[in-house]
């Protein structure tokens, strides 16, 4: 799919409950100018998207467990396909949640180590930069991102944890401002540090940091455009 | 004879409607909490005896939390106009313009009584309730701030009401997606039985699309929407308004249970109808449920309404009219439309899932007229009820402790070492930081936190402008407990200072007036001349009181609480990009200190957390001087003259500077000349200072601007890395490290209340 402004066409799905679709919105609108399409959680086909966002949030107040009612929402049929498919889905925190209760990235996040929500600016080392949403930023670049989550400690077998490395789907891990992976630096408990995983095709990314609330200078910093500049350039339906 | 039984003799001729079945007595409505004189008034107003319906809605409407029986007197003290000012108070909640034909709509409340029963779901309700207040009105909320008050971190209940005040804030507040940027949190003994859980909300609308919670289009329909009634809550607001004794804990089941998810959904479809222009009226359903939303939009309106309360959506079967009124059911508003719009609100609600249901009509008959399968079951003359609220001048007497306390003489008192008093203070549970509570709300969903939790002020920007609004509140209870004039004064200041300190102008002030019972005089008497000080303050420092809260009654047993009137002021920035922080940001800038140090110890942290004392009187303020100092932090931002700008109060000029350099790596090297005890100028809390830095290159400018405000100055140092060093006349009093500082400041509040 080609816009006219040149880059991807971005869908973000609001799911009852969810409460950072509007700040990706905005991101992808006015700082990314890319074009994207606001997606209810009724709908039942996507069409003429290349990147689609499961945003962050509370869908469906998180109830029984985190993103585990979302997974029956009617639009989630279509993004299964859409990612069974080969197209970029990402998922920012409660998205991630719904990647992982929906079966489409493995492994579970549970409560924090520290059983309380936190929400800091935390730094996370690129881990590989061959995915959708890292193309273009250095290998090992350190980016600082915000996180905001009650239940963001990544959990998964060993097994899991094993196939994960080994076929390198570790896209994000918490590490301290010099990039040094290590347990201080590690805000919930993750195992492994993990911040970001994808699957094996690369094409479904879900992380815990949301780089929607730092993709403008006056926030902060710009470190989480970044991701989004390298989500433009996604031609999913192209070839 | 009393009035009452003249009433009821007078009465006995009367016809008695068909659904007076029950004989309400007088021991009835005193068990309402009403007066003997209140229920005689009641009997004329009806020209004869309420039912038992009647009976619980005149209770509500006619406790203090909803008709400020003994406030009113002295509110109307509050200056609440301005050409900035949209609404003032009276609505849902205040409305000030701040140009670009954008309005800020805010207002903060109490949940005191709730949150020490139930701290979470008190807190979280708390939340909840004073959401709805902001966006029934047409705003988005953009941001929430707490003011809380706990007991001493010794006490048995305080480590459980902490964290359970903080989980209930952050679940509701991070789940509704609406940011905590702010507010203050500190903790007395005073509290141990009485906590204190204030909620701001602040929402940003475009000024052609404010909505008002009025009832009026005699024919429009009266519909309910959001969650459906159940039993929960009933009569919080009486409860709200009882002192606290030993069957508290048996108020549990009064306590309302909230419902996030609920609220969300309810923000967006409210959104979605305001954008849509289907609605005439709204108002939420907060204390007193349905009865003070029916009430106060008809009065608001002048019309009269008919409802058929086996309409209203009922979570139970079985709710009886009585509890149909006085449900305080969270997640609920009333609204008014027009008929042809009837269908499409329900579309949306439906939309999101939540009911939507039409209850009633606007009438001119002037009553609220509620049915019940078909019979009358309550009959009411809105402007009566409304207008005939009690009104008190409840006496007055000056409390006998402030002349001991103003006799206690700082002069005598011991010089301790500076470096160590600080260290203590520093990290005291008053002064030190409170991250462990700000890093479990989720302080910048919204992407509009410039400046979030830990500033003077939160900054949030307004998108689609280039404006920002700032934030802040709180206040110094010790202070207005030992003289609630000027306490009062330095609470507004504060909080306006806070406001200027990141550059923006001060625009208008919500409260929350917290005090212990008005039937006490000497608590009355804290209470006027507290607010005399405010309404001195907000006129002088152009910043009217648009909305605020009164709370009553909270004391344990015969022991008040110190009176704590909550300020909260908003203000605007043109331009966000000239946000000033509180931190030193440069290398070598040059501190200043502006504002004049006097040996004023009285009232302070220093004095209490040092000495052991609440004592003295509290600084002197001049509201002059404070109106040139936040005149002059505007121009110096305005002017990108400054890198940062911090306020100096609560323990005194080293808590400033020791918080300004803990933002990064930059400490700083201070030397001050002064003649004075050096204890007494390093804590001492004069009002009407701050301590700003600038690259040198700007020193020039700067000066120009001090003199043209008139604001006394001192160059009083630079900043360094990492280093924080302080010294009197060229001796060293403190030498040490930024590190060090934060591991005082950050690490001691959690082994302080949890240990």
């Amino acid at each position: 799919m080609t816009t006219a402004t040149g880059k991807a066409r971005f869908g973000v799905v609001n799911f009852p409950g969810s409460n950072c679709e509007k700040d990706t919105l905005y991101v992808i609108e006015k700082v990314l100018k890319a074009e994207v399409d606001e997606i209810w959680h009724k709908e039942t086909s996507l069409k003429g998207i290349d990147v689609l966002v499961l945003p962050g949030g509370f869908s469906y107040g998180d109830y029984l467990r985190c993103g585990s009612i979302a997974k029956f929402s009617p639009i989630m049929k279509p993004v299964i396909e859409f990612a069974q498919n080969g197209g970029v889905v990402i998922g920012i925190c409660n998205g991630f949640q719904v990647l992982l209760e929906s079966g489409l990235l493995p492994g579970a996040l549970i409560s924090n180590s520290s059983c309380k929500f936190i929400c800091k600016d935390i730094f996370v080392k690129v881990e590989r930069n061959d995915t959708p949403a890292t193309r273009g930023i250095e290998k090992g670049a350190v980016l600082k991102i915000p996180i905001a989550h009650h239940d963001g400690n990544y959990f998964c077998d060993e097994k899991t944890l094993e196939t994960l490395k080994a076929n390198n789907q570790i896209v994000l891990r918490y590490c301290d401002e010099n990039g040094n992976v290590n347990q201080e630096a590690n805000p919930n408990g993750s195992i492994s540090n993990i911040a970001g995983i994808c699957n094996r095709q690369r094409n479904i990314f879900g992380l815990m940091p949301h780089p929607e609330r730092n993709a403008e200078k006056i926030l902060g910093n710009a470190d989480g455009l970044a991701i989004f500049e390298a989500l433009a350039e996604c031609r999913t339906f192209d070839s | 004879m009393p009035d009452s039984q003249r009433l009821l003799k007078a009465d006995a001729g009367t016809i008695m409607p068909p659904f007076m079945e029950t004989k309400i007595t007088l021991e009835t409505a005193l068990e309402h909490g009403l007066t003997e004189g209140e229920f005689a008034k009641i009997g004329e107003i009806l020209g004869r005896w309420p039912n038992i319906v009647e009976l619980g809605i005149f209770s509500a409407m006619w406790s203090e939390h909803c008709s400020y029986k003994s406030s009113r007197v002295h509110l109307s003290k509050f200056p609440t106009s301005g050409p900035q000012v949209i609404q003032g108070p009276g609505e849902n909640a205040g409305v000030v313009d701040i140009g670009d034909s954008y309005a800020v709509i805010f207002k903060m409340e109490s949940h005191n009584h709730p949150s020490y029963i139930e701290p979470v779901e008190g807190a979280a309700t708390g939340v909840g309730g004073i959401l709805r207040d902001v966006f029934t009105m047409g705003a988005r909320p953009v941001a929430t701030l707490d003011c809380l008050r706990f007991g001493e971190p010794s006490h048995e209940r305080t480590a459980y009401l902490v964290s359970g005040v903080v989980k209930g804030i952050s679940s509701y507040g991070n789940c509704i997606g609406v940011p905590t940027v702010g507010g203050s949190t500190r903790f007395h003994k005073c509290y141990n039985g009485n906590i204190l859980v204030n909620a701001m909300n602040l929402g940003i609308a475009k000024t052609d699309a404010i909505f008002y919670g009025s009832a009026s289009g005699i024919g429009n329909k009266i519909m309910y929407i959001g969650s459906k009634t159940g039993r929960d809550g009933i009569h919080g607001a009486v409860m709200a308004s009882d002192s606290f004794g030993d069957e508290s804990e048996s108020k549990r089941p009064t306590v309302q249970v909230g419902d996030p998810f609920t609220e969300k959904l309810l923000v967006e479809a409210c959104m979605e109808i305001f954008e849509k222009n289907l609605v005439e009226g709204i108002q939420d359903m907060g204390a007193a449920g349905l009865t003070s939303s029916a009430f106060e939009m008809a009065d608001r309106g002048g019309s009269g309404v008919t409802m058929h309360l086996d309409k209203v959506p009922a979570r139970e079967t079985g709710m009886t009219p009585y509890e149909f009124m006085l449900s305080e059911s969270q997640e609920r508003m009333l609204l008014v439309a027009k008929p042809e719009n009837e269908q499409a609100i329900k579309a949306v609600l439906g939309k999101w899932d939540l009911e939507a249901e039409t209850i009633g009509e606007v009438e001119d008959h002037g009553y609220v007229k509620l049915m019940f399968n078909g019979e009358l079951v309550g009959d009411i003359p809105v402007a009566p009820c409304v207008a005939a609220a009690p009104k008190y001048d409840r006496p007055r007497k000056r409390p006998k402790y402030l002349d001991e306390a103003w006799r206690f003489d700082c002069s005598s008192l011991p010089q301790t070492d500076i470096e160590e008093s600080f260290f203590k203070l520093l990290s005291s549970v008053n002064l030190n930081s409170k991250r462990w509570i700000t890093e479990q709300y989720d302080s910048m969903v919204g992407i509009g936190t410039v400046d979030g939790p830990g500033g003077d002020s939160a900054v949030i920007r307004v998108k689609g402008t280039k404006r920002a609004i700032a934030v802040s509140a709180g206040c110094n209870e010790r202070y207005v407990y030992l003289d609630p004039e000027r306490g009062g004064k330095i609470a507004v200041a504060v909080a306006a200072r806070n406001v200027a300190c990141s550059g923006a102008k001060p625009l208008a002030t919500t409260d929350c007036l917290n005090y212990g019972s008005p039937e006490k005089p000497e608590v009355m008497w804290q209470f006027a001349e507290s607010i005399k000080g405010m309404a001195k303050a907000c006129e002088k420092l152009g910043v009217p009181v648009v909305s605020g809260n009164v709370s009553f009654y909270n004391q344990t047993g015969d022991t008040a609480i110190y009176p704590t009137p909550m300020i909260g002021i908003v203000g605007v920035l043109e331009d966000v990009s000239k946000a000033v922080r509180h931190s030193f940001q440069n290398e070598n800038d040059v501190i200043f200190l502006l504002g004049e140090t006097f040996a004023e110890i009285g009232g302070s942290d220093y004095l209490k957390t040092i000495h052991g004392a609440d004592a003295g009187r509290p600084p002197a303020i001049d509201l002059e001087k404070e109106k040139a100092l936040i005149e002059l932090l505007q121009e110096l931002s305005k002017e990108s003259l400054i890198s940062s700008a911090h306020d100096i109060s609560e323990g005194g000029l080293l808590q400033t500077l020791a918080e300004s350099s803990l933002g990064g790596k930059w400490g700083c090297r201070v030397d001050i000349d002064s003649d004075m005890r050096s204890d007494f100028f390093l804590f001492s809390e004069s009002q009407s200072r701050a301590v700003v830095s600038m690259p040198e290159k700007n020193e020039e400018k700067a000066i120009e601007l001090f003199n043209k405000h008139g604001v006394p100055f001192n160059a009083i140092g630079r900043v360094e890395e990492r280093r924080f060093r302080i010294s009197i006349n060229g001796k060293s009093l403190i030498k040490t490290t930024v590190e060090n500082l934060r591991n005082l400041f950050e690490g001691s509040f959690e082994s302080a209340v949890f240990k």
